[in-house]
Order: structure tokens, then sequence, then C-alpha cells
């Protein structure tokens, strides 16, 4: 069993994946942030890499990659991390990267990189599925799992090929629209979670817009993963902001906090029960915050 | 996804019924001021004493620029697929001007993306599009120019795609946009070419545009493509000197990356991280270009240049005061262009430079870099 397949087959069978940014605010603080999410009880950790232009990502996150690069973030300090993260945990690791960066690098020098350094799987979200299938061969040849997103505008047709060459999990994007918190998810978004089932034969996660442990609970009652980001982002960014001079270390607070905010999802998603997973029924009207 | 294939499917069937053509055509006329004059620059022909030198007068379009011609096609496409709103990047502020101007034409809801810092360099335009009705949002992401701009178009176009049209301002961005805002420009290089086999019987040797993203080069270099004895030159913004850090020649400079949806010539790091471009026009400031164009550049089709700031500026004041013509910073960099060739050519061969915009929007800007402007000497 791969770490991935075993992160949504252990417990109830729900993952807690949180999204942090790489080298955000530096690289040690991240480290040791991932570090934190991990042992509060995440199944799955996305590592951000900054990007210049990160069209994916709203303000939250497009801030992140700004003060990693701005604290001299390069690339290859992604698999450093990943490689430090790897000494103390069997989580699965997943690499989240823009496509311009992982093409000037090369594919398969990324993936065999990526591959050394303990990942396990590699994200692009503005890689279409239509040009996807030379750096999918790439990642299979070194063993990575190329994770998939289909999004709310996605038909049919599309889920069912996105998700026959899926690996790993399927990412359904909750609502049309970058990343960040949101009151409201798509309203096809059951209906998505049900059709990337249909025709994946790996997980299906839900990331963009989950920010609170009832919105991560209702999510997991109708898919197999809540993937979490802006919202730990926000958190880690209110403690750096209120930094007071006489006040307790703001690194320690940071990690703290998000150690805190971690285990309140890791609780919402971990309570909801394996046979949960049709969703037909599920109340829709959630978080409203 | 699924938005670009719809997009291509109905720009394929709307581009090739006579109806929409017609309609088209009919704005082209009527409202932009359509067809354009091919100048010919007498003066200037001239005083550099070489080629014979023709403008075609892109600045005389409705709104100053060619941007028009494809806002107008583009509002169309809008309209016919039932669109109420529509949404736009800009740079120089030329692009949003003409989206702007045209949502006012057909009752469109309007929201332009430019970049703060771009806001600030080019106020009148921000000024022209709030007066015809756009919402002005400043994106203040990144370099705060251009490219940020398209970032936040793109972002807000994911989120708002099933009621709302793009309307993207050059040959970028994800397939099919390059294509048809080449097709909507390409009228610039049809008119050229009917009109110099009017007036001279013969095409011309060579025609100059300047390349930001590339609209009006790829519009009046497509219909020359095949006719090889035409020379296609674009010119990049060399801004401070290729050898500085502060350019925007993609071609000249970058690598091939992907920014927007296509892969094409990027200046960027050694990692993949898009680095600033710097102009001292706003429309040339952008740090891709049209994919169309890097296919030129590979196939050796078309010969890409640089000119930098102040070659730019000499080139302004030139025209300015040889023909009455004040450009846009743009447009003087291919006027700049044609300087150089003129003293490599013989006076047998003719030149056109695409006069893409007039230079009202620049004017305060080379006030305060040439104290007022009347201190320029010409040469």
């Amino acid at each position: 069993m791969t770490r991935i397949e075993h992160a949504f087959h252990t417990g109830t069978g729900k993952a807690l994946i949180p999204f942090l940014m790489a080298g955000d605010p530096t690289f040690d603080l991240s480290l040791d942030l991932f570090r934190a999410v991990l042992a509060a009880g995440a199944d799955v950790v996305e590592i951000g890499i900054p990007y210049s232009d990160p069209l994916a990502d709203g303000p939250v996150i497009q801030a992140a990659a700004v003060r990693a690069l701005s604290a001299g973030f390069r690339l290859p300090k992604a698999f450093e991390l990943a490689e430090e993260l790897r000494r103390h945990t069997d989580k699965a690791l997943v690499l989240f990267t823009y496509v311009n960066p992982l093409l000037q690098y090369t594919p398969e020098r990324f993936f065999r990189d990526a591959k050394s350094a303990g990942v396990d799987g590699v994200i692009v979200p503005d890689l279409p599925f239509e040009e996807s299938e030379a750096v999918r061969a790439t990642a299979d040849r070194f063993g990575l799992a190329l994770i998939p997103l289909v999004a709310p505008t996605s038909d049919e047709e599309r889920v069912a090929a996105i998700c026959a060459s899926a690996r790993g999990f399927v990412y359904c994007v909750s609502s049309l629209g970058v990343t960040g918190e949101r009151a409201r998810f798509s309203e096809r978004l059951e209906e998505l979670v049900a059709a990337a089932r249909r025709h994946a034969s790996v997980p299906v996660a839900v990331g963009f817009g989950v920010g609170t442990p009832e919105q991560a609970r209702h999510i997991a009652s109708f898919a197999d993963g809540v993937i979490v980001g802006s919202a730990f982002i926000r958190k880690l960014e209110e403690q750096l902001r209120s930094a007071e001079p006489n006040a307790d270390d703001p690194s320690q607070r940071a990690i703290n906090t998000l150690h805190r905010f971690a285990a309140s999802l890791a609780e919402a998603i971990h309570a909801v029960p394996e046979s949960a997973g049709t969703g037909a029924n599920a109340d829709k009207g959630v978080g409203e915050r | 996804m699924p938005a670009l294939r719809q997009l291509e499917a109905d720009y394929e069937r709307l581009s090739a019924d006579p109806a929409f053509q017609s309609e088209l055509s009919y704005y082209l006329r009527q409202y932009a001021g359509r067809p354009t004059p091919l100048y010919f620059a007498r003066r200037l022909t001239e005083h550099l004493g070489g080629p014979r030198i023709y403008l075609k007068r892109e600045d005389l379009n409705h709104t100053g620029a060619h941007k028009i011609n494809n806002t107008i096609g583009q509002a169309l496409l809008a309209v016919k697929t039932g669109k109420k709103r529509v949404i736009a990047e800009t740079g120089a502020g030329q692009h949003g001007v003409a989206t702007a101007t045209v949502a006012a034409l057909f009752g469109l809801e309007c929201t332009v993306f430019m970049g703060e810092e771009d806001m600030r360099r080019q106020a009148l335009n921000v000024f022209r599009m709030r007066m015809l009705g756009a919402d002005v949002v400043a994106a203040t992401s990144g370099t705060r120019t251009l490219k940020d701009a398209t970032n936040e178009a793109i972002r807000h176009w994911v989120e708002h795609v099933e009621d709302t049209y793009y309307i993207i301002g050059s040959v970028v961005g994800p397939h099919p946009y390059p294509r048809i805002v080449r097709d909507f420009q390409r009228i610039i290089g049809d008119e050229t070419k009917r009109q110099m086999l009017e007036v001279e019987g013969k095409l011309p040797d060579a025609v100059i545009a300047c390349v930001g993203g590339g609209s009006n080069a790829m519009g009046m270099f497509y219909p020359f493509i095949e006719d090889t004895s035409v020379e296609l030159i674009g010119v990049e913004a060399a801004g401070k000197g290729l050898d500085t850090e502060q350019h925007a020649a993609s071609i000249g400079r970058g690598r091939h990356g992907v920014l927007h949806g296509a892969l094409t010539y990027l200046l960027q790091d050694e990692f993949g991280q898009v680095t600033p471009a710097h102009s001292i026009s706003a429309g040339l400031d952008y740090p891709g270009i049209g994919p169309e164009h890097a296919w030129l550049h590979e196939s050796g089709r078309a010969r890409y240049v640089p000119i930098t700031d102040a070659e730019a500026l000499e080139a302004f004041f030139l025209l300015s005061r040889l023909e009455g013509i004040i450009p846009a910073l743009e447009s003087a960099h291919a006027v700049a262009q044609a300087m150089k060739e003129a003293r490599q050519r013989g006076k047998d061969e003719i030149l056109v430079i695409c006069l893409s915009g007039r230079g009202d929007k620049d004017v305060q800007q080379v006030a305060e870099l040439t104290e007022g402007g009347a201190r320029h000497d010409t040469h």
C-alpha cells in the first residue's frame, strides 16, 4: 500500500490534507509548521511551492508565496523541506507546483529529486488534462502520483477522462474561482464528487474554500478527504502580524495555533463514519460564518 | 478548459457567419472609422534619406489605437453568446479604454483590471474608462503592471465564467484567444496590403511594428506571412538596455515558458519565476509574447529587434516634429527601428510602420521625462 493509499485507509478512511506554503515566512518556521500539522493529525500534507504568478490562488496564498520568495526561497528548497519532513513521518507528502517552475526544472529532474526526497505525489493546478500525458508518464516512471483536479465546470465526460488516469487521489475543486475561504460551495459539488467517485479507482478529496471544522465535517460526509489551505495561512498571518515586542515568541504561537486548528479539523473529519459517502441527502447550506 | 472549448466552438460558428461578419464590418467602418489611412510620411522619408516610409494610421481609430478592432469583435462575440458582462486587463489603458468603449456601445457591464503602477502612469486612461462607465480595479499583486492585471482578470473570469466574457487585449493567453485576437487585428495588414498595391503598385519591402503581447504586430504581419519578399520586423522594448535587468524583450532575452495559458518566450529566472518586465511604455511592459510570434521567430519568418527607452523617446519627438503626429510611446519603438532600417536601405525600398496608437496618453509622462518636452533636440 502506498503512503497516499494508506492515508485514506486508516481509521474512518477520511483524510485531512492541510496545505502550507514552503518557506513561508521562512524555511525553518515553515518546516516547524508542517511538522505541527502532521503531529496534530494530518493524513497528507500539501507542500506549496511558491510562484510569482499563482493563477489558481486567492490573495492569502498569493501573499504566502510573496513572503516565501522574498525570504529567498528557491525551488530546490522544497525537496530539502520534504526530505526533512520525511525523516520523522510516514505520512504522505504531496508537492503543489505551477507548471512553469516544473518545466524549467524539467519534469525528469523534478520527479527524480522529489522521489529521492520522499515525496509521494505532485499537483500541478495549471497543467490542463489535455497537456498532461507526458508529465504523468514521467511521474509514473519515478513512482510519483500526478494528482489531477476536476472543477464544477467539468462535465461527466471530462470528469470520466480525468479520473480514468488519476493517480493518488482526485482533487475536486469546491467552487469556481481561486483558493480562499468561502461561506458556500458550488451547488454542483456533491454531484461532482459523486461523478468522480463513479469514475475513479482512487479516493476523492475536496479543496478550495474549506475554512472551518464544520465545513470540513460536512465535506467529509460525502468525500474521502478534505484539503484546507488558506485558513491555515490566514491564521499564520494573524500570528505574525500581532507580534508584540514583549509577547510570547510569535513563531511558537504560530506553531501552537496551527497545531490546534489542525487538531480541530482532524477531529471533525475523523469523526465522520466511514459509511458516509453517497452524500445524496447531506445538508448543503453549511458554514455560514 | 470547458469555457475555452465553448469559446472556440462559438467563435468557429460566428466567424463563419456572414451576418456576424457584416455586423463587425459595419461597426469597424461606421464606429471605429476604418479603413485607416496609409499615409506617406514625406518629411520623415526626406529626413532619413532612405526608403519611402509609410505610416499605417491605427492611431486614427476611435479611442486612438488599434485595440478597438479587437474589442468590437470580441464584444460582438459576447453579445451573440448571451453574456451581459465583460472584463478586460489593461497595461497602458488603451485596451481598457477600447473595452469600456464597446461595453458602452453594446450596453454591457464592464470591469477592467489594471496594475496599480500603471494606473499611476496612465491616470488619464483611468479617468476615461470610468467616464465610459467601467469599473477599474487595481491589481495590487506582483509587479502591479500588465502581467498582474492579466492574472487578476483570469482569476476573476474563472470565478464568473458562467455570465462573463473575458475580452483579452492581445494575441496572448490560452487558445483560442491568440487566434481570435489575430483574426480581429488582421484587418491592419489586409488594408495595408490593398492600400500599398493601390498607391505603389507593389508590396512593401518591410513592415515594422512594436511588440508587447504583439497584437498590432500580428495584425500587420499575418496577411504578409505568405509574401516572403516582405520582411516582418517586430520591435521589442529594450528598456534601459538588454544587458540590464530592465527590459521587456521576451524573445531577445527570454526562454521557453508558460504564462497565462500559453507556451511562449518568457522573461524568467533559473527556476521559472516570472521576472518583471520594464519599458518606458506601459503597453510593452509584459514578460511574455504572443505564442504565434514565438513561432514566427523560431521559423525565421519574422525578425525581432530591441529598441531602448531612449531611442523610443527620440523617435517620439522626431515623428511629432516632422509629421505633426504624436505617436504612442509603444508605436515610437517601431518608428525608432524604422530610423535604423532607413540607414541601411536604398531609396527604392518601401517601409511600412504600424503606428499602433496616438500619444496623447503619454504626453504627461514624456513632459516629466524631458523638462516639459520643449528642450528635446532632434537630430
